[in-house]
């Protein structure tokens, strides 16, 4: 009988050592997650400058892309105009932000009209090399220059095609991979608003 | 009374045909192509996309190994790759089309890449591309201009 409730005891400790733990763990998490806010100061065509601290108190949708993409790019700009449609009033908590990886070329061609026949909403910003790297380093993203003679202008660039979610804080909450339907990030974003 | 609620019927019925048929398809040997569209573009300085659905009804493999159209200088198939969430867009030298299968070039895959565009392509119209298989040899096909922010076919052609 008490060598019952010895075990009993034991394993309740054991039980209780590794709920702890987890909570514990846990915890660490949310404060690392908490921790990550990526940051970018950026200017759109008008040359006025753009940061994270900007948007504080708003969602920030944030992707990196760029304009002569024919497939990809439209396809994603399209999902996020969607969503902006979708959320009605609650819109205006969320900004979509579409930064440039090839942002010489953009400029010339014209991103914000482009970018405005998608969603007026979307504010596109190009930068110079360091400030683009800076912004691409900061999310912990890639984009690279890919050498391809069969591109416009010479190459063509592989980069990162998620959207990542930042919140009113600036702080990272998520990412919605490349093919996210717009009615679940919508649905994300209701949820959180 | 009745008749026009028959005939009102009749036109509920036959409506949705109509918009599917709307969505030109070619068959030649044993393909048959449909569902070809594109994005309006904003000038011709950016590439414009080309999308489309093959099937092969036949029992042999066949290749989609090019595509031409008058719209663009320099247009060619590529892929879209996505690896650990890094999207790249290597040229796709041809794009198999197996016996029984149905292919769909769409976004986020196999896509026809329209460089050198000859006029901004505009919402609303339509232009001929002509695909080059090994086996079946050329289709051509008019590939629709959708609005810019599709994201399907209009008649809602899925692989």
């Amino acid at each position: 009988m008490l060598k019952t409730i010895r075990i009993a005891l034991w394993i309740a400790v054991a039980v209780s050592l590794v709920v702890v733990g987890v909570l514990l763990w846990r915890a660490d998490r949310q404060e690392q997650a908490a921790a990550f806010r990526p940051a970018f100061s950026l200017p759109d065509e008008t040359g006025a400058i753009h940061t994270t601290e900007e948007f504080k108190g708003k969602y920030v949708l944030v992707f990196f892309g760029f304009t002569n993409c024919p497939d990809i790019c439209p396809t994603t700009m399209s999902e996020v105009a969607q969503v902006m449609d979708d959320l009605g009033p609650q819109a205006e908590k969320v900004q979509p932000v579409f930064i440039s990886v090839d942002p010489a070329r953009d400029r010339a061609s014209g991103l914000d009209e482009y970018l405005a026949a998608f969603h007026p909403a979307i504010l596109g910003l190009a930068g110079d090399e360091a400030s683009t790297r800076a912004a691409v380093e900061s999310f912990k993203v890639f984009a690279d220059p890919e050498k391809a003679a069969s591109a416009p202008g010479g190459y063509t660039m592989s980069h990162s095609s998620s959207l990542y979610l930042l919140g009113p804080r600036g702080d990272w909450l998520r990412q919605f991979e490349y093919g996210t339907p717009a009615d679940d990030i919508t649905a994300d974003l209701k949820g959180r608003l | 009374m009745i008749k026009p609620i028959i005939a009102g019927l009749g036109l509920a019925a036959v409506l949705p045909a109509l918009a599917l048929a709307e969505c030109a398809e070619v068959s030649q040997g044993d393909l048959s192509v449909r569902a070809a569209w594109s994005r309006a573009t904003i000038g011709t300085a950016r590439p414009a996309v080309f999308y489309v659905t093959i099937q092969n009804n036949g029992s042999t493999d066949d290749r989609l190994t090019g595509i031409e159209t008058r719209v663009a200088g320099m247009p060619m198939l590529h892929e879209t790759v996505t690896k650990d969430g890094v999207a790249s867009m290597p040229h796709a030298d041809a794009i198999d089309i197996p016996a029984g299968k149905t292919v769909s070039l769409a976004p986020g895959g196999y896509h026809g890449m329209l460089m050198n565009l000859e006029a901004e392509l505009k919402e609303g119209e339509s232009f001929p591309v002509t695909l080059q298989f090994e086996k079946a040899g050329e289709v051509s096909i008019d590939t629709e201009v959708l609005p810019i922010r599709a994201r399907e076919a209009a008649c809602g052609v899925a692989p």
